[in-house]
């Protein structure tokens, strides 16, 4: 747990669905965990962590049904400490029950970013999306 | 993400620069798969890899995996302590050949 009272503070930002868009949205986390003054490998997890979350959206929520349009929303939340990262997006709806990671001793390309985000975080939700959108996850940790 | 590859003998060094996420994953195959399956040692300069997420992690297992099938091997060289920090995080330091 952080010694230092991090500011309450909230960012979001719409990110188009694709895998170029990723650079952006690590660089939009690095943004505002400066603000929040989060040390450099704590920031860096943070930012793997949300990164993963973002891939997945792209390679699973719009596996078939690509559309160069669409958006996905990074919202960022500090209250009293603790950090709130949410994902919105409108792709198909995930089965919280079939996003598992692989067995981490069953060596083999892929299945890491779930286990990633899981090693990273506190706490994985996928909560009911509000319309327009249709997914809505929330990460969070205590810092 | 950009490259740079030089070879002496059997000896293919590859420098990635940048950062290695899904979306330079297949460009990082390209350059490093080949070499492998000309059975090829390679060695794998990390040392401006400042990122690496998931699907970077992939591209350092299947290259593992892929030189054992070919009866040879890929070292990974000079990791920067987050990239390492990832592969710690995935299990992977016992069975990648890091130097």
């Amino acid at each position: 747990m952080s010694e230092i009272a991090h500011q309450d503070h909230s960012e979001k930002k719409a990110f188009l669905v694709n895998s170029s868009s990723l650079r952006d949205v690590r660089s939009f986390c690095r943004g505002v965990f400066e603000k929040l003054q989060i040390n450099n490998d704590l920031k860096e997890e943070l930012v793997l962590a949300i990164a993963e979350a973002a891939q997945n959206i792209v390679k699973h929520a719009f596996k078939n049904n690509a559309d160069a349009n669409e958006l996905m929303v990074v919202q960022i939340s500090c209250e009293s400490n603790k950090l709130q990262i949410a994902f919105y997006d409108r792709g198909t709806p995930v089965d919280p029950k079939k996003v598992k990671h692989r067995e981490i001793d069953n060596v083999k390309p892929g299945g890491l970013g779930t286990f990633f985000i899981q090693e990273i975080m506190d706490a994985v939700e996928f909560k009911d999306g509000k319309k327009p959108w249709i997914n809505h996850l929330v990460l969070t940790k205590q810092l | 993400m950009s490259y740079k590859v030089t070879e002496e003998g059997n000896v293919a060094t590859i420098h990635l620069d940048g950062e290695i996420d899904m979306d330079v994953t297949e460009k990082a195959k390209e350059v490093i798969f080949p070499h492998i399956e000309g059975g090829k040692e390679v060695h794998l300069n990390l040392s401006n890899v400042q990122y690496m997420d998931s699907s970077g992690i992939s591209v350092l297992i299947e290259s593992h995996q892929k030189a054992l099938e070919k009866n040879t091997k890929v070292i990974i060289k000079d990791v920067s302590k987050s990239v390492l920090k990832v592969i710690m995080m995935a299990k992977l330091e016992q069975i990648l050949n890091l130097e």
